[in-house]
């Protein structure tokens, strides 16, 4: 049985990958596979720089600021997505 | 067994990567310094353009001959921290007149700038306090916010609009928000839009930390940095600076308006756990302090300096950094090209610097070099002719090159949008086509 809430979260949880995403490929291009336990640093060919510019775009379309100390703790896309959740969750 | 240097390799391979096209930056070694702009090397005599020797002092007599005297009356050391070892009259009397000259309350003096920075915002900048930096921000204060228990959220670089944003975010929350910017960024050379990031500070009541490394003694009437050239310093908060650089010794400071600075000392690592400056460095950053605010000629130089190299290369048909400034940063395609073009320099005798990243922007492969007063119009012309001929022979500047360079700035479409930069940058892009000789203090463009 899933509960009302549990659900609502689980779509605001595909909508933040589904976002994460689409700030990907405009870097990656269409054909990288893009999965939860996808590496940020080191699957995708980008560097710390391109990185950086996702995180800022992720910020504007989220509304949130994401600290220093969070991204270093981030490694994959699921992780982030998580992270995003929680900021989110905290700035309301 | 893996040895504990193994981790290094890829950086080993850069430097000997490096060494295998001609040298590598970190080999330089000069034999015989000649003056502020010229020393031997390898044999060779060489015009030296990346120094940040801004105003030329570093043989200035008068802070030569008060080091001497120091050194001889006061010994070569302090052998410790001002806060465990005691302090010199000198150290005193230097705060004095730091905070005398800026025209604030107090002054603290650190052993380097590095260590100012590290000291001045680790100290400022609690548990529960928030860092909001600049993106390009110096190195030392990407440390300095290692070592402060805030949390540290980055804006874009030169972006008030987004730095606004983020502290719109932080409304309702309890610590004490300081932004941290740089007057005039080492690597390009652009500068911060103040005036902007001053409306945004006074909006959200934030406080507002800047580092004049590279702005003392070159922007102001007085020499006292941006802040003064815009008129805003009753809107600065903390200033940050060094003595590495126009004033042609070692040495770091911050100055303050807000009473109570002086609590800093007792809660500032790097302040309280290193030896403080020695008494000849004391004593010849003093003599050349008090000659800043006077040094008139010298800053119309050096402003008349930079736009001769600017626009020189410029016209040349070279990718610069967006705004005029005594920092003058050309931007390569590869590697291979500002390699390349930084060894046939130094072949012809003149020395730069060459920035790779992860050190640069953006990653973009830099050749920067810094002009000081004391560099003659010769000098600085030899340096664009050979520039301009080394760059025609790889074939990476043309005639069509230069054209469109000088378009697409003008339409604000040049590189500075590459990186998503805010419209001060591509406005800052449009002034600099706009470059006529200077007045005394400052950028004529900005003026
Ligand atoms: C912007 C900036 N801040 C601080 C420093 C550090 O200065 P110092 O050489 O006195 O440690 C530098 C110089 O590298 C710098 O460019």
């Amino acid at each position: 049985m899933t509960s009302p809430q549990s659900a609502s979260k689980s779509t605001s949880n595909d909508s933040i990958m589904l976002e994460i995403k689409n700030q990907l490929r405009v870097r990656t291009g269409e054909n990288a596979v893009l999965g939860p336990d996808t590496n940020i640093t080191r699957d995708l060919g980008l560097d710390s720089l391109a990185i950086m510019d996702f995180i800022f775009d992720l910020e504007d379309s989220f509304d949130i600021s994401i600290p220093m100390e969070r991204i270093a703790e981030v490694q994959t896309l699921s992780d982030l997505a998580k992270a995003i959740d929680i900021l989110q969750k905290e700035a309301a | 067994m893996s040895g504990i240097f193994d981790k290094f390799a890829p950086l080993q391979e850069q430097h000997a990567a490096l060494t295998a096209m001609g040298r590598s930056p970190a080999d330089i070694e000069f034999e015989e310094i000649l003056s502020p702009t010229e020393a031997i090397l390898n044999g060779k005599r060489t015009v030296l353009m990346g120094t940040n020797n801004y105003l030329g002092l570093t043989f200035d007599e008068d802070a030569v001959d008060a080091a001497i005297d120091a050194l001889k009356s006061e010994g070569t050391g302090t052998t410790g921290s001002r806060i465990a070892n005691g302090s010199y009259d000198g150290h005193k009397a230097l705060e004095k007149e730091l905070a005398e000259f800026y025209g604030m309350r107090s002054a603290i003096l650190f052993s380097t700038g590095y260590q100012a920075n590290l000291g001045a915002i680790a100290a400022l900048a609690g548990r529960d306090d928030y860092l909001l930096i600049d993106a390009d921000s110096h190195a030392s204060i990407y440390d300095a916010c290692r070592l402060s228990d805030a949390q540290v959220i980055r804006f874009r670089h030169n972006d008030a609009d987004n730095l606004d944003r983020k502290l719109k975010r932080l409304e309702g929350t309890s610590g004490s928000k300081i932004i941290v910017i740089e007057s005039i960024y080492s690597m390009l050379g652009d500068m911060v839009p103040l005036k902007d990031f001053v409306e945004v500070k006074k909006k959200h009541g934030a406080y507002l930390l800047i580092d004049e490394a590279h702005s003392l003694g070159v922007l102001g009437d007085k020499g006292r940095g941006l802040c003064e050239h815009e008129g805003l310093e009753d809107d600065i908060d903390f200033i940050t600076g060094t003595f590495s650089k126009s004033i042609g010794t070692v040495g770091g400071f911050l100055v303050s308006n807000l009473p109570g600075l002086d609590i800093v000392r007792f809660v500032s690592r790097p302040y309280m756990f290193t030896a403080s400056p020695p008494p000849s460095v004391v004593a010849s950053a003093r003599k050349t302090l008090s000659r800043i605010a006077g040094a008139t000629e010298l800053r119309k130089k050096l402003w008349d300096n930079a736009t001769q190299l600017y626009n020189g290369l410029k016209g040349a048909g070279f990718d610069l950094g967006p705004t005029l400034s005594p920092i003058v940063a050309i931007r390569l395609k590869d590697p291979e090209q500002a390699i390349a073009l930084w060894n046939g320099l130094l072949d012809a005798g003149v020395y730069t610097n060459l920035a790779l990243p992860p050190a640069t922007p953006y990653g973009w492969y830099l050749l920067r070099s810094s002009i000081s007063a004391a560099h003659t119009p010769e000098q600085i012309a030899l340096a664009v002719d050979v520039c301009t001929k080394i760059g025609k022979e790889l074939g990476f500047i043309t005639l069509s090159n230069s054209k469109k360079a000088y378009a697409e700035d003008l339409q604000g479409n040049g590189h500075a949008q590459l990186n998503g930069a805010s419209e001060a940058s591509s406005s800052a892009a449009v002034e600099a086509e706009a470059v006529e000789p200077p007045a005394t203090g400052g950028p004529a463009a900005r003026v």
